[in-house]
């Protein structure tokens, strides 16, 4: 085992350790919120979260798994129901039915995988967004949710969650949080374990990776089935902070895809960090310029399609490429010890997992 | 009778399903690009033709002159301009450039015409009819709609066998880098087939017009409905494509028939069925 003692594999580094330090205190401050936040503060974060986690998600499927969906939103529109039909017909507490619509959701994605996974490429995209307008047009059928004009939550559903406003706003301020944070947790957690491994190396060449066993299908459809279920999750998140649920708000396109897009493009697709700096961007864009109306978006689509042409890898690909920072550490450093190592003189994980994949020393 | 008459509208509905599908099939065929702007294209012309009838006072059929060439041209110059840099190995930026695209053109129509409904008036084409037994009336509009499909489809069909453009457009499909090496300018070619691609879209959006109302947000159901006759009929085969479109067209109006808020999701739920049953489609292409 000589051979092995002169390199070894790393994948934390000196800025990815202080950016853990430094992302506890924020969440720690984040937390904290209703105490030195307003109501609006609070809920403007809400949103900030919900949308932080549906752009990780759909960052997990189309920058680390290949798979492009512009019909996430059949899942969100779903979570959303769901919320409804358990807090009403059930009478569960509306926050408990958010681990529910998680779970159902996931289970709806096994038929529903199964059939678009026959799809490759762009027309799997076109072939979600068909699954997304039977959700919608299912749904709109269903009398006893409100039919096509939907519904609202009733107000005893609501005061059962806590009796107050104040502790109601602050509980689905948590949850969002909570969900937003898993939701980063659950993406960075699948890209360093075995799956992830996998994945990155199916991303860099679908046949090499199955010449050393992965099992291309299999990988892309768990990573599928479990991001259906957590954007599940954040849908009936979404329209607990609503409280108001129709078909068409449900299963919109443009709210609860083409902005998600738009985060990760510019954010940086295929890396953790980039829906973050996304989310920031286009909330600050909304902010400035949501008065525009209809040229505001005919500009988020311009400088998404200007992003994708001339920046690819969004603003965090810049930032990696500049710098080598990366706060998310997914990636295996190979230092080799003696004769001219240098520490991280090799990186790989981004660029050659093929090779990372094969090699001898996989730190789990 | 009831059963039959909507068989008969749905098959004629088809044709009009077959041409939105038409140039969406023709593109992926040629450069394996998936236009997700196709049905907001569609809709654009819908406009164009809305604007150019009023400024020139001309009817229905002959501002097609206009419009065909018109649309022709900007997919000309969308492909070189723009679509040929995003394409690649990588599927994502074409997909996402004209998702961006697609996004713009809904804006740029909501923001100029309003979220109004609108329709292309064509005098008395719009409520003449004519009988063929058994209490069945057959329009003279939806029948002249499917019978251009049938000719746009044929016309496609020789471009692409039968004409040197169709080889060079049938050679880049095959090996972009050894069509090049032939001495065949991919980029020009490339633009060439959305050029016909966006012709074809431009009879599309006028007959749509024609037939029911639309406004700015009427395109993305057309992308589906064209897709789902593409992939219905088989990948790479026009005629299939034709009866893809019929299948379509006639699972609807049997929906619409059983209930009236099953139109659309009938025929989303037959496209599931075949994509279950025969995912390459009802009639795919022999390869080899």
């Amino acid at each position: 085992m000589s051979e092995a003692a002169r390199f070894r594999v790393t994948q934390s580094t000196r800025t990815s350790q202080v950016a853990a330090i430094v992302a506890l205190a924020g969440i720690v401050v984040l937390a904290a919120v209703p105490w030195w936040g307003g109501r609006s503060e609070m809920l403007l974060l809400g949103q900030i979260f919900a949308y932080l986690a549906l752009a990780s998600l759909w960052n997990l499927l189309a920058g680390f798994t290949g798979l492009v969906s512009i019909g996430q939103q059949a899942y969100v529109g779903f979570g959303g129901y769901m919320l409804f039909a358990f807090a009403i017909f059930a009478g569960i507490n509306p926050l408990l039915t958010i681990p529910i619509a998680g779970a159902l959701g996931a289970l709806v994605a096994i038929p529903v995988g199964m059939l678009v996974f026959r799809l490759s490429g762009a027309y799997f995209a076109i072939g979600t967004w068909v699954v997304a307008e039977v959700f919608r047009l299912s749904f709109a059928q269903v009398s006893a949710l409100g039919g096509g004009s939907g519904n609202s939550l009733p107000a005893h559903v609501v005061r059962g969650m806590a009796p107050d406003r104040d502790m109601r706003d602050m509980l689905i301020y948590w949850a969002a949080l909570a969900i937003a944070l898993a939701v980063i947790g659950f993406v960075y957690a699948i890209l360093r374990s075995r799956q992830g491994l996998a994945l990155t190396a199916i991303r860099d060449s679908e046949p090499a990776s199955e010449s050393l066993g992965v099992n291309i299908w299999r990988t892309k459809f768990i990573v599928y089935v479990l991001s259906a279920g957590a954007t599940a999750m954040v849908g009936a998140l979404i329209f607990l902070q609503k409280l108001r649920i129709s078909p068409d708000a449900a299963f919109s396109v443009n709210d609860w895809t083409a902005y998600v897009i738009f985060i990760t493009v510019i954010g940086g697709i295929g890396r953790i960090e980039g829906p973050l700096i996304g989310t920031v961007v286009y909330f600050l864009l909304r902010e400035l310029l949501s008065d525009l109306g209809p040229v505001y978006l005919m500009i988020l689509g311009a400088v998404a399609i200007v992003v994708m042409l001339r920046a690819p890898r969004g603003i965090w690909g810049f930032v990696v490429e500049r710098y080598g920072i990366e706060l998310f550490p997914v990636q295996r450093r190979l230092h080799l010890e003696g004769a001219g190592g240098s520490p991280g003189m090799r990186r790989t994980g981004a660029s050659a997992a093929g090779a990372d994949a094969a090699s001898p020393a996989k730190p789990e | 009778m009831e059963w039959v008459n909507a068989v008969v509208q749905g098959i004629l509905v088809g044709g009009l399903y077959a041409l939105f599908a038409a140039g969406l099939s023709l593109i992926f065929g040629v450069m394996r690009l998936v236009n997700i702007a196709h049905g907001d294209l569609i809709v654009l012309s819908a406009y164009i033709a809305l604007l150019t009838m009023q400024a020139t006072g001309l009817d229905l059929m002959t501002n097609l002159i206009i419009v065909v060439p018109l649309m022709a041209v900007l997919g000309y110059a969308l492909q070189r301009g723009l679509l040929n840099f995003t394409l690649g190995r990588d599927i994502l930026p074409p997909l996402l450039v004209t998702f961006g695209l697609s996004i713009i053109i809904q804006n740029g129509l909501l923001s100029y015409f309003t979220a109004d409904s609108r329709r292309l008036r064509s005098g008395a084409l719009e409520v003449s009819s004519f009988p063929i037994g058994g209490g069945i009336d057959i329009g003279v509009l939806p029948l002249i709609t499917f019978c251009i499909a049938v000719g746009v489809i044929a016309l496609l069909q020789f471009v692409f066998y039968a004409t040197p453009v169709g080889r060079a457009f049938r050679a880049t499909s095959d090996d972009p880098e050894v069509a090049r090496i032939m001495g065949i300018d991919n980029r020009h070619i490339f633009g060439l087939a959305m050029a016909l691609s966006l012709a074809v879209v431009a009879i599309a959006g006028v007959f749509l017009g024609a037939r029911t109302i639309f406004d700015p947000a009427s395109g993305p159901a057309r992308l589906l409905f064209g897709f789902e006759a593409v992939i219905i009929g088989g990948l790479g085969n026009l005629w299939g494509t034709l009866a893809g479109g019929i299948i379509l067209g006639v699972a609807q109006a049997i929906g619409a028939q059983i209930h009236p808020g099953w139109q659309l999701l009938a025929g989303h739920i037959v496209f599931l069925i075949v994509l279950a049953v025969r995912p390459r489609g009802l009639f795919p292409r022999v390869e080899g």
